[in-house]
Order: structure tokens, then sequence, then C-alpha cells
């Protein structure tokens, strides 16, 4: 506070003050209120993303197109059929031949099929003997696939007993497993991915952003001008992570606000634990976009810099979409050094649970430590160029 | 032949400038390498290496044998042995097991005397896409082992499934993603390409004189063009060897048919990146201009979930999305042999969506020009 008392015009290199700092950080405010293009990325960008994520990325397929034909006669056969009818996450589709069957499938306009073989009645009712259901899945699309097998398993596990029962004989069961998803009873993936896809938002405004604006004053040679007036290391980097640190979590309230009351997932946690975790996400992205851009100084470069060095992690290894767990043990090794990683499972937590400070709080650690290190890389950077 | 000629000369100086600089040389070829090697190993939705916590309060021969097989299924590494009520909760709230099976008390003499012996299973609802499938492969376990103490007990069962995988019998992962990435990695090239070469021309001040030039507008985008489709054929070529030969995902379809469709892909990128560049100024807003569009067209491609699982209006609005009309096109012909007719039903809306940018960036280069 020193600053206040000197005169412009006094060589005030040393000590910190206010007033500059506060002029330097309208003075960014202005530039990205000002350029069409960091417009589209911090206020278009985000928007768009959500919507994207939120309503094109989901794991569930909510009506399966099946095939089915029925080469038997006789009423069990019918019977099953008509249960595979009446379910309603299936469109059944009957066929006559084998061959229009093999084409749909191939052209993708069915994602599995089910043949009742011409014996199976016969065969069913014949204690001897099992009959066999013929299943058939796309496995082009390997996670529908395994959807599809499940389902038309489930569907005649229900068939199976509720005939049983019809024909008043005792079929029980052995052993009966009974599922509960805890925190997400209805399985839906839409309530795990959003809340994840906000992490790729998060970079986007943090890395990308940045990255582009601070290396873009670099290669002007306004950076430089900076760097020779009296402003403080401190007072410049503090300029850069200020306006983008309010943007960034404007942005991330626009995007909870977004999921919760748009798109309706449930959010358990409380506010307090979303501010901080997101505070600490956000530092360290703005950390890997400033060191970005102070190590580059060319647009260019850094854009693709941001976008493989913050971009695509967050997109393919934080755990958003695709399960750490099963990745190879090397890239479970990367993945701890990804920021976003951290952000991912806590986020989720939030979102989803509730807020278990003890589950939390290694992660807040992670994300702490990482936004020291971005940070502290930026500062050392921005040093060697002041000398 | 003054046509061919003057296009020549434009597309050999295109080349010279993407290839004859070592940094944009690297950018080509570089990001195809990484992620070529990082995608197919990071990108699954298989449940691999996961975690299963086992609470078992039956000290009994039925209940200790279901442990046992529970245990031995491949996709899970690590068992955690609870011994309460809490540490099995906990164990899910902490993400340590994805899947937590708890086995009562009473459950091997209940199945003695003929009753249903249930199992409790919590699964992690914060992956509950990871978490389904480990759950039908309990169920899998499950219906063997019974199956087993039918055969044993000398009962047989009424009916059985027995299901296949129709072009991926393992259900392989990988044979999905990298046919997929043949779509999405040359996008980035020739897109990026496009975009960002008018950009620099205009600039370093030279786009004026291509203007001034001889050369129509039409041909100034043909020298554009023909560079970005040799480099989105040379990078999708790259990718589909790694395909085949590192990752071994079998090839079943037509190489003919699949270049055939590449083409019309990469003029339809083209055709996105010269619109583009024809309404920026700088090299930064073509970047971004190009980021914007790629973000959304690769995520509504079919690439990170089906296209048929978004709503009925998104679909629909992923028709002019380039990407989501070649992912199917290599996805089909690579894994199942896709017959000509479909390829080509496939082929003209990148044709249409190719046609249509193609002709407004023309308009939109004449009305700069004039």
């Amino acid at each position: 506070m020193k600053g206040e008392h000197r005169t412009s015009n006094e060589r005030a290199a040393v000590g910190f003050s206010l007033r500059r700092l506060k002029a330097l950080c309208w003075k960014e405010t202005l530039q990205i209120f000002r350029d069409p293009s960091s417009n589209l990325i911090a206020f278009v960008l985000p928007l768009v993303l959500i919507f994207v994520f939120g309503y094109g990325i989901n794991l569930d397929t909510p009506v399966l197109r099946i095939g089915l034909m029925n080469e038997a006669s006789g009423t069990e056969a019918e019977g099953f059929a008509k249960a595979l009818q009446g379910t309603p996450s299936m469109d059944i589709r009957r066929y006559q031949d084998r061959k229009s069957l093999e084409e749909d499938i191939t052209n993708s306009e069915i994602r599995g099929f089910v043949i009742i073989p011409e014996d199976f009645s016969r065969r069913m009712k014949q204690t001897s003997d099992t009959a066999p259901l013929q299943v058939v899945a796309d496995g082009s699309e390997p996670n529908t696939a395994q959807f599809v097998s499940a389902y038309i398993n489930g569907v005649w596990q229900t068939w199976m007993l509720q005939r049983a029962e019809d024909r008043g004989e005792e079929m029980k069961r052995e052993i009966a497993l009974e599922p509960r998803y805890w925190y997400n009873p209805s399985a839906a993936s839409r309530n795990f991915l959003i809340p994840g896809s906000i992490t790729v938002i998060m970079t986007v405004i943090g890395a990308l952003l940045t990255s582009l604006v601070v290396a873009r004053e670099w290669e002007r040679g306004t950076m430089e001008a900076l760097l020779a007036s009296p402003v403080t290391r401190a007072e410049l980097l503090l300029s850069k992570i200020i306006p983008y640190y309010v943007l960034g979590m404007v942005s991330l309230a626009m995007c909870v606000m977004a999921a919760r009351f748009i798109m309706g997932v449930p959010f358990r946690g409380s506010a307090l634990a979303l501010f901080v975790v997101g505070s600490f996400f956000l530092l360290s992205v703005l950390g890997i976009g400033l060191a970005i851009s102070t190590g580059t100084k060319n647009q260019f470069n850094a854009a693709q810099a941001a976008l493989n060095a913050a971009f695509l992690p967050a997109m393919m290894l934080s755990g958003f979409i695709y399960e750490i767990s099963s990745m190879p043990a090397f890239l479970r090794g990367v993945t701890h050094l990804i920021p976003a990683r951290y952000f991912v499972s806590s986020i989720q937590t939030i979102f989803q649970v509730g807020t278990p400070w003890k589950v939390l709080m290694p992660d807040i650690l992670c994300l702490m430590a990482s936004s020291a290190f971005f940070l502290g890389l930026t500062a050392k950077l921005t040093k060697r160029r002041m000398e | 032949m003054n046509f061919f000629h003057r296009i020549r000369a434009l597309v050999i100086k295109e080349l010279q400038s993407i290839v004859g600089n070592p940094s944009s040389r690297a950018l080509l070829i570089m990001p195809v390498i990484l992620q070529t090697l990082l995608f197919p190993n990071a990108a699954t939705l298989e449940v691999k290496n996961a975690s299963i916590a086992i609470y078992n309060r039956d000290t009994g021969e039925t209940a200790n044998e279901l442990v046992q097989r529970f245990a031995q299924c491949g996709a899970f590494t690590e068992v955690i042995p609870v011994h309460s009520q809490e540490e099995l909760a906990e164990s899910i709230e902490s993400r340590s097991a994805m899947l937590a099976v708890s086995i009562p008390e009473d459950f091997s003499r209940k199945i003695a005397a003929g009753e249903t012996g249930p199992v409790q299973v919590l699964l992690d609802g914060r992956r509950s896409n990871g978490a389904q499938i480990a759950m039908s492969y309990l169920q899998t376990i499950t219906e063997t082992f019974m199956k087993d103490r039918a055969a044993e007990q000398g009962r047989t069962i009424p009916s059985e499934t027995i299901t296949r995988y129709w072009f991926n019998p393992n259900l392989d992962f990988k044979n999905f993603l990298l046919p997929n990435l043949v779509a999405v990695i040359t996008t980035i090239g020739a897109l990026i390409l496009t975009a960002l070469s008018v950009a620099r021309e205009r600039e370093q001040g030279t786009f004026d004189q291509l203007m001034v030039s001889p050369l129509t507008p039409e041909m100034v985008m043909i020298g554009k063009g023909v560079p970005a489709i040799l480099v989105a054929f040379f990078q999708a070529t790259l990718i589909l060897l790694a395909a085949v030969f590192i990752y071994d995902v079998p090839f079943r379809g037509s190489l003919l048919l699949l270049y055939l469709g590449m083409f019309f892909y990469a003029l339809s990128l083209v055709g996105v990146g010269l619109l583009i560049s024809s309404v920026c100024s700088t090299q930064q807003q073509a970047f971004l201009g190009a980021f914007s569009f790629m973000m959304p067209a690769m995520m509504l491609s079919g690439f990170a979930s089906p296209v048929e699982n978004m709503p009925k209006w998104l679909q629909m609005l992923t028709w002019p999305n380039p990407v989501r009309h070649f992912v199917e096109i290599v996805k089909e012909v690579f894994l199942k042999d896709a017959s000509a007719e479909r390829v080509l039903a496939l082929i003209v809306p990148l044709a249409a969506i190719g046609f249509c940018t193609i002709g407004c960036a023309s308009v939109m280069f004449r009305r700069k020009a004039g």
C-alpha cells in the first residue's frame, strides 16, 4: 500500500500498489470484453458446450432397436415374443427372414436381434432338454451391445419366472442379486457426465483463453512495455489471474445452474465445497495457461500447446467419460499429474453425494499443490523475462 | 491447359509452405502419432482393473464358492474384504471400490432349504455406466454358477440364452475406437489447415496479391483445398496403418469405398474451413472459429456416445455435421464390410455439405475480392 503515497512518475518498482493492480485488472477486463474472439470463448462457447455435453453425450440408450424373428410356432415362443414387445426400453421389429435381419444389423438399423428357433416350444416342454434362445448384438457399438444383451437377458429371466408361476410350478431362483445404485438410483449416465463436462469447459476458459490473450500481449510487444513500467511482478501476475478467475467462477456458476435447473441433475453438495474445489482447479488451469503463454510468447503455438497440454488431457484422462481404473497402469500413473482428474472426481461427488469433506480433502490438497506449482512456474518464467 | 498449370503452381506453393516449415510439418504429424498412441489406451468404456468390496457374513460352502467366482473374474483385479456394513459403505463413498457385494448370514442355509438366497450389490452411481457393466458381469457369473449347480444335481433348466457379438466378438473397445479416430483426427488437420492458410495470407497481406493475380477466387480455393485433402488422406492413412498393424483391428471392408468416402469427407471439411476463413481476418480468429466448430462437431458425431442416444431434435441437428457421417462410413466399412449402396447413401450428405459450404465460401470470397 506504500505505492499509493507515491506520485506516478516516481520509480516505484519496489512495493505493491493496490491502485496499479486495480487499473491493470480493469484494463484486462476491457480487453476480454472488447475482443470478439475472446467473447466467443468466454461466453458463447461455455454455454454451447454445456448444452452439447448435456444433451449430446449420453451412454444410456433410451430405446434399443431390436429385431425379432420367431421361427417357432406355439404359445411358448409367442409368449416370450410378447414379453419382449411389452418392454418399453425396446423397440421390437419383427422379421420373417434372416437375410433382412443381417442386412439391417449391418446398416445399423437395429443394434441386435433375437431368434426363437423352430423347436423352441417343443424343447421347452421337455423337462430333460434346455431350449436355446439365440441373441445377437452389434459389437461395433460395444457399450450399447453390453446393454442389448443385459436387457434381453433381463426380459428372458422375468418371463421364465412368470411362466413358472403361471403354470403353478415352484421355480425359485437359487440366488438373486439385488443391485442398488447409490447416489444415482436410476443409473443415468447424464448425472455424472454433465458435472464432469464442466471440467472441460473450465479448462477452455482457464487455459485456452488466458494463453491466447497473454500470448497476444507478448506478440504485440505490449508485455515488454508493461514490464518496463513500474509494475511489479506480483501486480502483473495478479492482474492476469484475478479477471480470469472471476470470469471462470462466473461460468462455473452458470454451468452448475444450467445442469441443476435446466438439465435436472441433482445437486446435493454445498456451495462452499463447490467454491473451494472450483477455485483451486481454476487456479491450476490458469497457471497452466499463463505458463504456456509466457513460455511460447506466440498465439498460435500457445493455442496448440493449450489444446494438447490442457484440453485433451481434460477430455481423455480426467475420468470424465472414460473410467481411469480401466486404463493401463502407465496411463493411470500419468492421470495423477493432471489437475482435471481431481476436479472431475470431486465435482461428481459434490453433485451426487453431497459434501463429505473426508472424501473431498485429498482431491482439494492435490488441486492446491497443482495450482501452487503452475502459478509458481509462471512467476519463475516471468522473472527470467524481466532480466 | 493454362488453368491446370496455374492450379498446379498454386498447389505446389501451398504444399511447400506446409511441408517446408518444420514447425507446421511437426504439427501435422506429431499430434497424429501422439493421439494414436494415447487414445486407444486411454479411451475405453470397458470395465477392467475394477475393485470389488466383499462383505461375506456367511460361512457356508455356497457363499464361499460364489465369492471365489466373483474374485476370479478378470475384470476385478482388486478384491477388498470388508468386515462391517460401515466399511462397505465407506469403500463405495471414497471410490476405493466400484461395487460392493454383501452376503447375509443365512445365505447358504436358505439355498439349502430350497429358498432364494439374496445377495445385495451396492454400486457407485457416480460411475453408473461402468457399474452397470460390472453388474452384468456379476449376473453372468451367478447365472453360470446356478447352471453348474443344477448340472451337479442332475437338474436341467428349461431354457437358456446364447449371446453372440457380431463384428467384434470380444467387444474389444479398440475395434470401435480406432475407426472413429481415423475420422476424428483427420478433422483437426484438414479443418485447421484450410481455415488458417487463408487467414495467414490475409494477415501477411499476400491474399490481396492472390486476388489481383490472374487467378480467379475459385482457383485460389482449389489451390487451398487440394493440399488439405492430400494432408487428410496422409493422416488418415497413418492411423489406418496403425489400427491394422499395431492395434490388430480387423479391416473387413473395401479400401476403395473407404477412400471414396474420405474424399467427400475431406471436401466437406475444406468447405467448412474455407467458410470459416472467409469470415475471419486473423489467424487467431480462424483458429478459434475452427475450434468452436470442431468441438461440438466431434462431440455430436457418435464418437463419444452414439447418435441414437441423443434426443430426436438433436439427432436432426447432427445431419449437417460431416464428422457424424464419416464416423459411420469408417466404422461400417472397417468392421461390417458395408455395401457400396450403404456407403453411397452415407456419402450423399457429405457431398451436400461440401457443395453448400464451398458454394457459400465462394460467394463470400467474390464479395470480398470485388
